[in-house]
């Protein structure tokens, strides 16, 4: 029998299976998707936020732990867990040795996120650079990895791990486990679920596009619930973003963002518009546009903006529609010409004279508009004019196990000796709601590497019954 | 195509840069993509020029496509890679479009296409072609199998004749090769004139004979096989260089004794001249042939199969070189000699002649790049994107 299996296969997964493995445990990871798609979420990622009281290689100046909370606790509106919370900052200042000693490698932040150099490790090449990095020291280790192999069910037995059984019905038992397998926001049907029907009779769910790999089904996190697991979140949480609505329906990835918002207008399906475009920094807000998209009708918007725009925002994946006027561009985006022309009318009147600068909060904006537009604000008098469909990108679901600062699962109160979670599957402890960039991976990088930890020492492998910290430092090159 | 399209296709490419094709097209598609993630910025060159533009016109696309080293790194990083239906595979895109450049810019236009595609077959037949028209001369005068005293060759193939063959073909290589190079810089949009040219000239220089970007961006080095980082090619790649200029230096060395100190060849060791041959030769031995082995073992994703010809065609014509250079040098004095000399002395016509049309053009493009970018990063980025 083996030691330690790992279900999932991306970077917490990993994460788990290396230092499990290091501690001299058997491991066997469970991937769900083929090869080629391996890594679920983490292949779409870029960096992982650090703590630092100095600057380090590639990461700015400081960014203290006290910040660092403080932004946390800031973007969760206080959904988390301090002790995990503060957990995952401290060891997130030291677990880029360990990733370094596995082949990633970093690099300073990327042309367009220098608002990131300070509190970001970016990796070079991206998430899926990482992964492949992960994997191929896995497999130099002795990790034995299988592709194509989802867990549909699990054996536990009052409150201990037996078995998995993979979708094709076979049964792997191990003597511990960790879980690392993603949240459900693939899973289609249960975001219809989830999100039900609206007032208008539609189901909102059902024009949602994920952002994400369409591996992450959520087949574990609801045999956990059946099973009785503690779990926390609100399942009609996601991360959502507003994103070009021709992007595919899944692993869209970052490519597919509509950066343009603040420089322009967002109207809805009736060619008004329903938001502050210009509220604060696009990064900081792009988040809560996916929502803002959701609720609007048929769960579509435009952004539209005119030449001034153009070489002001990061380049999009694709081509707007096009139009020398108002009246041309409408029939291309499905709006009624007359009204986006009166709506733009009404803006472009409303606009204050101002000093533009889309480097600062600048004192463009609107008076007498509702809603206003607050920064960034310019007639949109200058042809050609783009518009840009936009609809909600789903990035991950909060729903998740209830963990300790162990990993551990739990069942009813109780934690459980040998079944452990990492990754999106518990984000949820620390990050409730909510999301700042590069958390996700810090929380399963640091959790990955708990709960292989935990998992070994759980069949006798590792330091023997110390505390975690220890066997993590121990296990630092 | 009609005649008649492609005689318009390329006189208007002739006036005004390079023919948009299907290749120029993926590219710039794909380039599309890579500028909305820029996950793979730390690379190499390829993606902080890419940065700097919003689209990408022929032009740039053949520079964006010759600063590419072919490294592989981005294929293996990238989230788009195939089987996700935006298909990014930027390094086969660039190949294609790289062969293009050697095809389109190549003078005249229609050899370049013409080792475009048969690259391996046409070198090979060349070396046979020359070292048996040479053989069949030395027949006719009967010196084919003699073994001239002394191991003298200039006996049985006066001096004359090889600097009558040997001086126009090298001349009309460096010819056509720098018409190529002229009609690629001059489709580049014009770089500033107050820039540090020095500074910027060094750079390229040192980025290319360090071959910089092969090195994955964090010095561990590119892929080959598969994922997997590597530093093989390159120091392939130094061996052969290596090995190509040292015989180069030791016939110019030599056509310095010969002219200047009257001091004629045979050399023997431990002269200069044999001393570089020797040395060159080794590295045209093992350099061209580490390479051609690197390249059936790649990664086939990495690249454009139909390449694959002219690049081993290249290969096979250096390590020809070499190989015969070294075979000459083992049979002086033996009835063999002559034969031996007939045949390297066709190889390395063939290796002169093919220059500008076979994968060595890669050599003056690639540097023509880099120097662009080396200079291009100097100068003031225009676009303010937001998000800073």
């Amino acid at each position: 029998m083996i030691d330690v299996l790992v279900v999932g296969g991306g970077n917490a997964a990993l994460c788990a299976a290396l230092v499990a493995r290091e501690a001299g445990a058997s491991v066997l990871l469970l991937e769900a998707a083929p090869r080629a798609w391996r890594g679920g979420n983490s292949m779409h990622t870029r960096n992982l936020r650090c703590m630092h009281d100095a600057p380090q290689d590639v990461l700015t100046d400081a960014y203290p732990e006290e910040e660092f909370w403080q932004d946390l606790l800031k973007v969760t509106g206080g959904r988390t867990d301090e002790a995990l919370a503060r957990r995952v900052i401290r060891a997130s200042s030291t677990v880029r040795p360990w990733m370094r000693g596995h082949g990633v490698h970093f690099q300073p932040s990327l042309s367009g996120t220098l608002h990131l150099s300070r509190t970001n490790a970016f990796f070079m090449g991206g998430g899926k650079a990482l992964v492949n990095a992960y994997y191929r020291s896995a497999e130099r280790l002795g990790v034995r990895v299988r592709y194509a192999s989802a867990v549909a069910r699990l054996e536990v037995d009052d409150g201990r791990f037996v078995a998995a059984f993979t979708d094709a019905g076979e049964r792997i038992a191990a003597r511990s486990c960790v879980l690392a397998c993603g949240g459900f926001e693939s899973n289609r049907d249960w975001l219809r679920e989830a999100w039900g029907r609206n007032d208008r009779g539609e189901w909102p769910a059902d024009r949602f596009l994920i952002r994400g790999t369409r591996y992450n089904q959520g087949q574990v996190l609801r045999e956990l619930m059946a099973l009785g697991a503690d779990t926390l979140g609100d399942p009609t949480q996601a991360h959502m973003v507003a994103i070009d609505a021709r992007a595919p329906l899944y692993d869209g990835g970052i490519c597919t963002r509509v950066d343009c918002v603040s420089l322009g207008i967002v109207v809805n399906r009736d060619a008004r518009r329903f938001y502050d475009e210009g509220e604060d920094f696009w990064p900081k807000r792009y988040a809560i546009w996916g929502r803002l998209v959701a609720q609007q009708p048929g769960q579509i918007a435009h952004s539209i903006i005119d030449a001034k725009a153009v070489g002001r925002f990061m380049p999009p994946v694709f081509e707007g529609a096009r139009a020398d006027t108002l009246a041309g561009l409408a029939p291309q985006l499905g709006l009624d010409p007359a009204v986006l022309e009166d709506t733009v009318r009404a803006f472009n009147a409303a606009c204050r004279p101002g000093r533009f600068d889309h480097a600062v909060l600048d004192d463009c904006r609107t008076d007498g508009l509702e809603p206003p537009k607050t920064h960034w604000a310019l007639p949109l008098d200058r042809p050609p004019f783009r518009g840009y469909t936009l609809r909600p990108g789903v990035t991950f679901t909060y729903l998740g196990a209830r963990v300790d600062d162990r990993a551990r699962v739990h069942f009813g109160g109780r934690p459980s000796a040998n079944l452990f979670a990492a990754g999106e599957l518990m984000a949820g402890n620390v990050l409730g709601q909510g999301y700042t960039a590069g958390v996700g991976m810090t929380i399963g990088t640091v959790f990955g590497r708990i709960a292989g930890a935990e998992a070994a020492r759980a069949c006798g492998h590792g330091a023997a019954a110390s505390r975690v910290p220890d066997a993590l430092e121990a296990s630092l090159p | 195509m009609t005649p008649l399209q492609t005689l318009t296709e390329q006189a208007r490419a002739l006036a005004s840069g390079p023919i948009a094709g299907p290749e120029e097209a993926e590219v710039a598609r794909q380039l599309q993509i890579c500028n909305a993630c820029r996950y793979c910025e730390g690379f190499c060159a390829v993606f902080p020029a890419m940065t700097r533009r919003l689209e990408f016109p022929p032009a740039d696309v053949h520079y964006l496509a010759n600063l590419c080293h072919n490294c592989g790194a981005c294929l293996h990083a990238c989230q788009y890679a195939p089987p996700h239906e935006f298909a990014v595979n930027l390094p086969r895109a660039m190949a294609r479009v790289r062969a293009r450049t050697y095809a389109d810019y190549a003078w005249p236009r229609p050899l370049g296409a013409l080792f475009a595609r048969n690259g391996l077959a046409l070198s090979l037949a060349l070396a046979l072609a020359m070292s048996l028209l040479l053989a069949a001369a030395l027949v006719r005068t009967g010196s084919l199998t003699a073994v001239p005293a002394g191991g003298d060759f200039y006996a049985v193939f006066p001096h004359g004749w090889m600097v009558g063959l040997f001086a126009p073909t090298f001349g009309f290589a460096l010819l056509a090769l720098g018409v190529g190079l002229w009609r690629f810089w001059r489709d580049q949009a014009p770089v500033r004139e107050d820039e540090d040219r020095l500074a910027a000239t060094r750079e390229a220089g040192r980025d290319a004979i360090a071959l910089t970007y092969l090195d994955g961006g964090h010095g561990e080095g590119y892929h080959n096989e598969d994922d997997r980082w590597t530093h093989a090619r390159r120091h392939a790649h130094h061996l052969t260089v290596a090995g190509f200029a040292l015989c180069f230096a030791a016939t110019s060395v030599a056509t310095l004794y010969h002219y200047l100190g009257g001091w004629v060849a045979p050399y023997d060791l431990p002269s200069l001249p044999k001393v570089l041959g020797v040395v060159g030769g080794v590295g045209l031995l093992l350099g061209p042939a580490a390479l051609a082995v690197l390249r059936v073992r790649r990664d086939p994703e990495h690249g454009a199969r139909e390449q694959r010809s002219m690049d081993l065609g290249f290969a096979a014509l250096l390590w020809l070189s070499g190989a015969t250079g070294l075979a000459l040098w083992l049979a002086r004095g033996h009835a063999g000699q002559t034969l031996w000399l007939a045949i390297h002395l066709g190889c390395v016509l063939a290796l002169f002649v093919t220059l500008p049309y076979s994968k060595f053009a890669h050599g003056p493009y690639r540097v023509a790049a880099l120097l662009k970018y080396a200079i291009e990063r100097r100068q003031p980025d225009r676009l303010r994107l937001g998000g800073e």
